[in-house]
């Protein structure tokens, strides 16, 4: 079965149409609608992915993907409930990545905010290509190389939690890619580019079916993506987390 | 009542920035920087409710708390804590997005804003009013609320206006005699000159009557600088006289625009140019389905007073450039090109009036990183140049490149159409701003507010998506951008062929208080104006009510070829469209005096590490990654090469490549030429080391100049001076030389005139400067080559001949030499060397290609080794060129035209056939250890210093703000 993914756009939203096309191209169904169109029926069941994409969503002008994540609970609470409970997959890229957390849909989707991703300790909007050590096979990251490279560009981006929570996700291997040196340790700014506790770059909930991550996968599709690719064999591996969705329904 | 709800973090920690910056104003013992948003809101809401909204919506429970209190203060601040707002009128995107929060959560509130709460401890107040206009904020948009005033207010509306009552306004024009003529041009702010009112005059005398103000106002805009391009479409009597001051030539200029940018482009007839100086940008072919478009804008004035909100409104009118091209196109990527004057200079030496340079840069980068980002239009590559004479008047060039496909590249309207105008509400900003940009600075003009203006990057955000849902479904036949002029100049030039009939009070309005000419010229930002048949609207209202774009009708177009508006009935103005359009040509003196160039020597030099090192950290060389980073560059996914690539990722492109359409192969190149230095000299030669640079930095990466266009954007100071407007017209004779030579069409170009400052008896002036931006479309994005050394063992070539052309090089002015000979563009020559370098590169042949320009090939080979983290030996007795030359010359020379290429041995021998005729040398190879080595002309080392070390020169300049 080729599966369908819903990407849901705001105000502000920036990355939806290349997303989109590396879910196209990896063998998903799409549909791209503004959130305004969604909420005239805010009924998932249709989908077997969710995604929300990266961008400013209303500017991040409360803070980042806070107005965008208000509206998830006003609108959506429910259906985004029967969806998690139904088994499907669901994605947060970047801003994406700070609606779920804001949400409260990771880490564990009961819809009370329990981690953030607040501003760069650089204190400013950084675009810069990072390695990532990949730390599970769930869903998104079966099969991954365990080091992988992708982009990042946010200005808040680094993970934060307080100790208990910190070392409770840890605890249920939640965390699932972690900023790293090319060497696979885990080092200091600018390798760890925001300042992330625990070096994180990404979580998932306890299933391991929703992901949310600050490095783009959607922009390291095309080999003429990574900045080194003409001085050595690359892999674009932002691939992989497409296809795995895709893979996950057949 | 006022609720204020100040938001802090759990842990509090002082602002290093703001305290490091506070360090570089002067000696200040300040003990610790803290700081707070502050939301205030008006509504008639309990506690509760209020607590709701706070916990809910303005803090993040993780790491923030909030305090919750009843009117804008309830204690009077201690003086070493302040509290900023937003003027009166000025856009506040945060405030806005508040109330559209707040009504999500189903709860009502009257209005919203935001301001910033400072605690600077250990300062005193003399202290803090000195700091805080230069750090924290800047008067000319924001203000200090004051216990005494804000504490009583119970209302937001202070911020809001008073109600207008109609009252029409004539202006008494038709017994003025020429004194009361000019007055009424400089009272009015309408920059209209003596000439100008007469003609004026007498329309208005046949039509016996006076003009209302909106009509004056209507011509002044039309006919600004900003709008019209008076000097480039105006008559110039132009002579060029010998260094005794006998004349040598003289020509009568019957617009310079159409006798040498546009010339060049029609006499070129190239077949790619679909639309060129016709529409808001350049547009020309790309693939069997897309045509792609580029546009460059300068937003100096702006930028000078209000560096943020300049340079953000910059880049947001040129997004919206693209936007109104054709039927709208795609934005796909950015470019930002700056001057600023050197950012080390003590605060007490910058004169009152004007802002420090290093505030204005770190607002100007801020401004376009916010906006652009934002966006989501990625910002691919740019320039910054550095120059004292900028200190009064940066320059900030904006451009973005958009896609669009074949069949909406051109406007069509008809009578009946009705006139929509949609995106962001209108206000009273930017009264002025045409005219305002036709003159130069004084300390006066500082009290022109309402030309400064902020952008609400994701008001035009939303308005792209609507545009371009609507593009896609057909529901209109023209669009344009409502820029200088705001409504008054996109509806009259879009409605110039048939008319229009307006209906100003329903135009809707941010606040209270706007008469109906402030409505017509009011310049607020994201708005655009379309044409389409009445059938549409439905539809067309469904797609902007769910992207939440207001739009609103407000005309129709007419067959009566006139301009006619009214505002609550009454005609508020009645203009013949053939008058506004033809614009009076204005007679200019220029002059050109031909200086003799005299050529210099020093004395040689046994090595010239520290003068390579020296280069390396010149502000102009060094590199700018910095700047790069808080740049989305990746956005869109088409990136092919990058402003910042390689291994370790510190090479930086001559060049940027983008894939518009990931489907297509195609890719699109953009490089530019900026020379201001070379104006001094001589600004014909400025503007033909322009083009050459420009299209070397797009030939690198392997265009070819069959498929490569150009764009021109002249900063000029004020061409009221008869010898600037004469460097002026050798600049623009250049271009006409130069794009003819080369083939290279001009497809779209801007003037920004009078750049100059006066001030306390001081006069600036900037130097003649063009940006060339070249564009290029190339058919497979595999074949795109990068400019940093690949292997070891490979040969270094060098392509073209070097001269010893020494003068306004980067190395005679670090060591402050003026004179020595300028570089020349070999008409016999360059054209060549740049096809079959062309041909080689799509042929495979070369690893790597760099061009020679500030540093001459020293530093060129230096950026391509430190990029790779690779060494080379050279031997500059293999460089081409005359003989006699100094190694110095060789070594710096900035001969136009020349390239350094990096070829595997077994392709030599085909590589040295593809280049017969040609100028070139093998010049070293790149070999294993890492270390830059260069042997004179006797083949004695020159230089002979490690990569680590030329990297470490290269990037310390900039460190401050990595």
């Amino acid at each position: 079965m080729k599966p369908k993914a819903l990407i849901i756009r705001t105000a502000g939203t920036n990355c939806d149409k290349e997303t989109e096309f590396a879910f196209q191209a990896a063998g998903v169904k799409t549909c791209l609608h503004h959130i305004n169109y969604i909420k005239e029926k805010p009924d998932f069941s249709d989908y077997q992915i969710l995604c929300i994409p990266g961008g400013f969503s209303y500017g991040d002008d409360l803070g980042a993907g806070k107005i965008l994540s208000l509206e998830f609970i006003c609108w959506f609470k429910e259906s985004l409930q029967r969806f998690v409970d139904r088994g499907g997959l669901i994605l947060g890229i970047c801003n994406g990545f700070q609606v779920l957390t804001k949400t409260g849909i990771l880490p564990d989707a009961d819809f009370r905010q329990k981690v953030t991703l607040t501003d760069n300790d650089s204190g400013r909007f950084e675009d810069r290509w990072v390695y990532l050590k990949v730390e599970s096979q769930s869903v998104w990251l079966k099969d991954m190389d365990e080091r992988i490279c992708l982009p990042v560009a946010h200005g808040e981006g680094k993970f934060y939690a307080e100790k208990d929570i910190l070392d409770r996700i840890e605890g249920n291997h939640q965390v699932v890619l972690r900023y790293t040196d090319k060497d696979l340790n885990l080092a200091g700014y600018p390798f760890n580019p925001n300042g992330s506790l625990n070096n994180i770059a990404g979580i998932t909930d306890s299933t391991g079916r929703v992901l949310g991550l600050m490095p783009h996968p959607e922009r390291f599709i095309f080999k003429h993506h990574c900045p080194f690719y003409k001085y050595k064999e690359v892999f674009p591996f932002g691939v992989k987390f497409f296809s795995n969705a895709a893979d996950y329904f057949k | 009542m006022i609720w204020r709800i100040d938001v802090f973090a759990k842990k509090k920690a002082s602002s290093s920035k703001i305290a490091s910056d506070i360090g570089d104003l002067g000696n200040f013992k300040v003990a610790g920087v803290y700081t707070r948003k502050v939301y205030l809101l008006e509504a008639d809401l309990d506690s509760e409710k209020m607590n709701q909204i706070a916990s809910r919506l303005l803090i993040d429970p993780v790491t923030q708390e909030y305090s919750l209190s009843e009117g804008i203060f309830k204690v009077p601040p201690s003086d070493t804590q302040i509290l900023i707002t937003y003027n009166a009128g000025v856009c506040d995107p945060v405030g806005l997005s508040l109330e559209k929060a707040v009504s999500d959560l189903s709860f009502e509130i009257k209005s919203a804003r935001t301001a910033s709460f400072f605690e600077l401890n250990g300062l005193s107040k003399e202290d803090i009013s000195y700091i805080a206009p230069r750090i924290l904020y800047n008067p000319l948009i924001e203000h200090i609320l004051e216990y005494e005033k804000a504490g009583k207010l119970t209302t937001l509306d202070e911020f809001s206006g008073k109600d207008y009552k109609f009252d029409l306004a004539t202006v008494d024009l038709l017994e003025a005699d020429s004194f009361k003529l000019k007055e009424i041009s400089k009272l009015g702010c309408l920059s209209l000159s003596l000439e100008e009112m007469t003609i004026i005059q007498d329309y208005f005398r046949k039509l016996k009557r006076s003009p209302t103000d909106c009509e004056l106002e209507t011509i002044a805009t039309l006919w600004s600088e900003h709008c019209a391009h008076k000097t480039f479409r105006g008559v110039i009597e132009y002579s060029e006289k010998n260094s005794e001051g006998e004349i040598i030539k003289k020509e009568t200029i019957n617009s310079l625009l159409k006798s040498t940018l546009m010339r060049a482009t029609k006499e070129l007839a190239h077949s790619g140019c679909v639309s060129v100086f016709e529409d808001n940008s350049g547009v020309v072919a790309f693939d069997e389905n897309n045509n792609i478009c580029f546009k460059v804008e300068t937003h100096n004035h702006p930028s000078s007073l209000e560096p943020y909100g300049g340079a953000s409104t910059g880049i947001g009118g040129v997004i919206r450039d693209i936007l109104g091209t054709g039927c709208a196109a795609k934005p796909f990527a950015s470019i930002d090109v700056f001057c600023f004057s050197p950012w080390k200079i003590a605060h007490e030496n910058v004169p009152q009036g004007l802002l420090h340079p290093k505030r204005i840069m770190k607002g100007v980068i801020k401004g376009v990183r916010d906006y652009g980002n934002r966006m989501g239009i990625p910002t691919i590559c740019g320039a910054v140049l550095f120059d004292e004479r900028f200190l009064g008047n940066p320059l900030v060039y904006c451009g973005t490149l958009g896609i669009l496909p074949k069949n909406k590249s051109f406007k069509e309207s008809q009578p009946g159409d009705l006139v929509i105008l949609c995106g962001a509400k209108t206000g009273r900003d930017g009264i002025h701003g045409a005219t305002f940009s036709s003159k130069e600075l004084d300390e006066h003009t500082v009290g022109l507010t309402t030309a400064v203006q902020v952008g609400n990057p994701i008001e035009e955000k939303k308005l792209t998506e609507a545009i371009l849902r609507a593009r896609d479904k057909d529901l209109f036949s023209s669009i344009t951008d409502c820029g200088a002029g705001g409504i008054s100049s996109a509806i009259t030039e879009l409605a110039q062929a048939h008319g229009v009939k307006v209906d100003l009070e329903k135009v809707p309005l941010k606040y209270r208080g706007l008469n109906y000419t402030e409505i017509w010229i009011s310049e607020s930002q994201e708005r655009m104006v379309f044409f389409s048949r009445p059938e549409n609207l439905t539809e067309l209202e469904k797609i902007f009510r769910e992207e939440e774009v207001p739009l609103t009708v407000v005309g129709r177009v007419t067959d009566t070829h006139k301009l006619e508006l009214s505002y609550q009935g009454s005609k508020v103005c009645d203009l013949d469209m053939d008058f506004i359009f033809n614009l009076p040509k204005l007679e200019k003196k220029a002059v050109w005096i031909c200086k003799k160039q005299k050529d210099s020597k020093i004395k040689p030099k046994e090595s010239y590490n520290e003068d390579l090192k020296n280069l390396l950290a010149s502000p102009n060389i060094a590199p700018k990654d910095w700047i790069l980073r808080e740049y989305d560059h990746e956005v869109q996914a088409g990136s092919v090469t990058k402003s910042i690539y390689g291994i370790n990722r510190i090479a930086l492109s001559d060049s940027a490549v983008s894939r518009p359409d990931l489907n297509s192969q195609k890719c699109v190149v953009v490089g530019f030429g900026i020379n201001p230095f070379y104006s001094d000299i001589d600004p014909y030669w400025m503007a033909a080391l322009a083009i050459d640079e420009a299209l070397r930095n797009v030939i690198c990466a392997g265009a070819g100049l069959e498929k490569t266009f150009v764009l021109d954007n002249f900063s000029w100071a004020s061409p009221q001076d008869e010898l600037v407007l004469g460097g002026l017209v050798r600049a623009s004779k250049a271009c006409y030389d130069f794009s003819t030579y080369f083939g290279v069409p001009f497809i779209s170009g801007k003037d920004s005139l009078y750049n100059e400052y006066d001030v306390s008896g001081k006069h600036i002036a900037i130097p003649g400067t063009l940006l060339i931006s070249a564009m290029s479309v190339m058919d497979d994005y595999r074949k795109v080559t990068s400019n940093i050394f690949k292997c070891v063992d490979n040969l270094v070539y060098i392509i073209g001949s070097t001269k010893p052309q020494m003068a306004a090089s980067e190395y005679f002015r670090q060591l402050k030499i003026t004179s020595g000979i300028l570089p020349e563009v070999d008409r016999n020559r360059a054209k060549d060397t740049f096809s079959n370098l062309s041909r080689v590169i799509a042929k495979g042949l070369v690893e790597s290609c760099h061009d020679c320009s500030e540093g001459g090939l020293a530093v060129s080979i230096a950026e391509m080794c430190i990029g790779a983290d690779l060494g080379v030996n050279i031997f500059l007795g293999e460089v081409p060129g005359p003989e006699g030359m100094l190694d110095y010359e060789v070594l710096f020379s900035e001969s136009a035209s020349r390239f350094i290429v990096e070829v595997k041995k077994e392709n030599q021998k085909e590589f040295e056939a593809c280049l017969k005729g040609l100028e070139f040398g093998l010049i070293g190879c790149v070999c294993g250890e890492k270390k830059l080595v260069i042997y004179s002309q006797t083949n004695k080392q020159v230089i002979d210093t490690t990569i680590a070390e030329l990297r470490g020169s290269w990037m310390k300049t900039f460190d401050e703000f990595r």
